[in-house]
This record gives structure tokens, sequence and C-alpha cells, in this order.
């Protein structure tokens, strides 16, 4: 199977280091061959910088595809964000030679080179393309009877030109990773929109973020589920903290467990909760860990 | 030809708004504008037109999710217009003091969101180590980043103006 290297990012080793240390265990378990890229920077983040100079956020993204290229490795994101960059930006590269050549002249001052021999993975397509739902139930060894709401993420699957995962409008590769670990993928209104975090919403305009996360989360809490489960840690991030934010300002209490879904399958795989940094969410639900513990030790 | 002239610079980037039927799919479709002033047609139509879009506020109210671009009709690459006209304003010196901030932080951290007490704790607690493989932990790699960005230009298109 494809060798990887795994790039953390900014938010999941600074933030959510949990997702971080689910997804080694994951990895691991799952017999996947992957390394620590190490010495890797911000990819840099697509909303902000990528709009502020796309000079600059090329030469950084090729700069971490060239790190994985010295291993000889394909470069596994955690983070939708961080796929939408590292993707584009090692797509555009490939395909234009005269920005090859213009990224490559900055990065020969640090003594690197983006080849163009690598490619870009996120963690959910490559496991349903490279293992398949079916081979990752048989590896269950605590079926998670939990219902879940599912939150793709924009940029998991768009652009669809670039990023050819099927349907944008109704996806269901990732919810079939879902059942895969004995859960219930429960369908809900607006399941496809947008959590407000991206574009430099969240950083810039939070109030804006605010809003539209609130809406999201009103649907969610309609469908009534055990958790919502996400494959970007910025949608984490906004999920989480930001139902403690509309707390504060708006008084409403959710209280909705949020999951990625490296620590869903962990717990599938066999590690606790708190193995899975489940309880370093900002978001504290204790009904939640208690049912986990009893899914889990059963 | 005139670096500030919208159209143009869209021109360049491959992105045509002229072919736009205003039939509103796109602000139909947009998350973003249910709560704030952004109205993807009529932002379409004023890049028509070639109004003044680098002060418009609208401009950075974009989630950049995609929506609008998936389903307009005429194919139209929306959000690969709103990304090039944010870097046009950019430098020209026009972006949100928070966005600043952040850039600075990449400078200094070569991570946009750097790391904290708390979360070196959070994981001791999980048995990793305080600091991440990544620039944190590797001084020459973020000297490497600095280097690039300086080579870029990116501290001097950031500067407080
Ligand atoms: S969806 Fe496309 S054609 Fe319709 S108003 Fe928006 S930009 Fe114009
Ligand atoms: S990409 Fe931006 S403008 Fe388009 S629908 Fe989404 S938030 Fe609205």
């Amino acid at each position: 199977m494809t060798k990887l290297s795994l790039f953390l990012g900014c938010i999941i080793p600074n933030r959510y280091p949990g997702i971080e240390k689910a997804t080694k265990f994951c990895l691991d378990k799952l017999g996947i061959d992957c390394n620590d890229l190490k010495g890797a920077s911000c990819c840099p983040a697509p909303g902000v910088f990528r709009s502020f100079d796309k000079t600059t956020w090329i030469a950084l993204a090729s700069r971490n595809i060239a790190l994985s290229e010295e291993l000889g490795r394909d470069v596994l994101t955690v983070c939708n964000g961080c796929y939408g960059s590292l993707a584009d930006a090692n797509h555009e590269l490939k395909k234009d030679a005269t920005l090859k050549k213009s990224t490559n002249a900055h990065l020969e001052k640090i003594g690197k080179e983006f080849k163009g021999t690598a490619d870009v993975r996120h963690i959910v397509e490559f496991l349903y393309d490279e293992l398949g739902p079916e081979n990752i139930k048989e590896m269950v060894v605590n079926p998670l009877k939990l219902r879940v709401a599912l939150h793709y993420g924009c940029h998991l699957v768009k652009p669809s030109n670039e990023r050819n995962l099927g349907s944008v409008e109704r996806p269901d590769f990732f919810d079939e990773l879902i059942e895969a670990i004995g859960a219930e993928s429960v369908d809900y209104s607006d399941k496809m929109a947008c959590c407000g975090a991206g574009g430099g919403v969240r950083s810039g305009l939070h109030g804006t973020s605010l809003e539209m996360v609130n809406h999201k989360l009103s649907r969610i809490q309609e469908a009534d589920v055990d958790c919502i489960v996400n494959a970007c840690p910025f949608c984490h991030l906004q999920f989480d903290g930001g139902q403690v934010e509309i707390k504060d300002i708006l008084g409403i209490d959710y209280s909705i467990p949020v999951l990625h879904y490296s620590q869903l399958l962990g717990l599938a795989l066999g590690f606790s909760s708190q193995e899975m940094g489940i309880d370093l969410n900002q978001i504290k639900n204790n009904e939640f860990i208690e049912k986990l513990k009893k899914l889990t030790e059963d | 030809m005139d670096e500030l002239d919208v159209l143009n610079r869209l021109k360049d980037a491959g992105i045509e708004v002229l072919t736009c039927m205003q039939c509103g799919t796109c602000s139909g479709s947009c998350p973003s504008g249910r709560y704030t002033s952004l109205n993807t047609r009529r932002f379409v139509r004023m890049v028509q037109v070639n109004m003044d879009m680098l002060h418009c506020e609208d401009l950075w109210m974009c989630a950049t999710c995609y929506n609008c671009q998936e389903r307009c009709p005429r194919g139209i690459k929306i959000v690969d217009a709103i990304l090039t006209i944010r870097t046009i304003a950019v430098h020209e010196g026009i972006m949100l003091p928070e966005h600043r901030k952040i850039s600075h932080l990449l400078l200094k951290h070569g991570h946009s969101v750097p790391i904290n007490d708390s979360t070196k704790q959070k994981r001791e607690k999980l048995g990793l180590e305080p600091l991440p493989e990544t620039v944190h932990k590797y001084p020459q790699a973020l000297k490497d980043v600095q280097r690039l960005m300086e080579s870029c230009e990116f501290d001097k298109l950031v500067a407080e103006k």
C-alpha cells in the first residue's frame, strides 16, 4: 500500500492533540505505513493566506510537499483545509511548468526543490479508497451504536473539479465509513451546509461565523444525535469552541459532543475515550462519555 | 494594463464574469448571505460593471464554501473571483486587522495557530511530546520557512501600513 507521511498542520497538534494521537493509533492498528513529516509548517491556510498572496501560499505549500517527496512518501492530511491547500498547490505546480520554475527559485534559497513526485491525500478518502468500508468493518472490535450527525466539511469534496469524489450535493462515501464502525449516519436538514469557519470568516468576522454555526447546530439538535463527526480540525474547532461561544453570547446550550473521524474510528478499533482525547474537548458531556464507556467495555 | 482593473485581472486569471445572467442561484445557495450583507448575485453584477470592489466589505464575508461556484449554471468561477479580488485588495494594503494579526503569527511561528501552554499540557496528558514534530520542534526548519516568506516578500506585504 502507498507509503505516507503525516502532515499535522496547525490546529490538530496545537489545539486538538487528541486527533493527532487518534490518527497515529488508527494508522498503526490498520497497518498503514506512515511517518511523521518533520519540520512541516502551516499548510498555509487556504481561506486566508492563499487569498492574500498566491506566491507565498504556493511557496510554503510546495516546501511541505517537497519534505514528503524527500521521504519518497505521499502526504496524508487530516484536515480539509490542509487537504485543499496542499492538493490544490500540488496540482497547480504539476500542471504549470512556469509556476513550478518560479516557485523552485524561492525554494532553492533554502536548499529545497519541488519535483512533483508525491500525491496529497485526505485520511477519509484514503481510507475509503485504499481499505474500503468492508475491510474497516472487519477490523472493528467495538461496534459503536451511535446516532451520528456527519459533517463532511466543504473542502473535502469541493471544488469538485479538483477533488473528483463524486456528488457534492449528496455524497455518501463518508457515510459508508460511519456505518462501517456500526454507527448510524443520521440524515438532517442542511447536512451539507458550511460550518462558517472557512474563508477567514471565523478569524476576521467572528460574529457572522457564529451565526452560521449556530444555524447548523440548531439543525443537528433537531435530529437528536449522540455526536457530531467531522473530518477537519477547523470545523471541529468551530463546532466545539463555537458551542461555548454561543452559550456565552446567545445563551443557547447545545452540549453536543464533537469527534473527528480518527477519534470515532479509534474508539471502534478498541481504544478508550481518554486515549482518544475526547475528554479534552471544550464541550464536556459526561452522559456521552459514560455511553462510550459502556459501548467500549461490553 | 491598470493593475487595479479588476475585470482585466480576473480575465488574466481565466475568470470570466460577463456571462452572468443574474439568475440568483448563487445568492440562493449562500450560507453567509443569510446573515450578512453579502449578496453573491449582486456582487457578481458589481464586478461586471467594474465598481470598486476593493473597499467592499462583502469581500470578506465569503466562507469559501463553493456552493455558488458548484451550482452556477453559467459555470462562473465565483469563489476564484472573490479570492482574486481579495489578493488585489491585500496588495493595496486593504485587509481586516485580524487577518494581519494571523499573518504575523505565521511569520513568527510558521504556524497560523501556534502552540500554547494549555495544549502542551493536553499533549503530555495524552503521552505525546509537548512540542509536535513541526517547525515548533525544529528551529532550522522554522528559519527556512521564514526565509521563504521573506523571499516572497510576505513580511513587507502584511506589515502595518
Ligand atoms: S449563479 Fe452564476 S449566472 Fe446565476 S447570478 Fe450567480 S453568477 Fe450569475
Ligand atoms: S462560496 Fe462564498 S459566496 Fe459562494 S455560496 Fe459560499 S459563502 Fe456564499
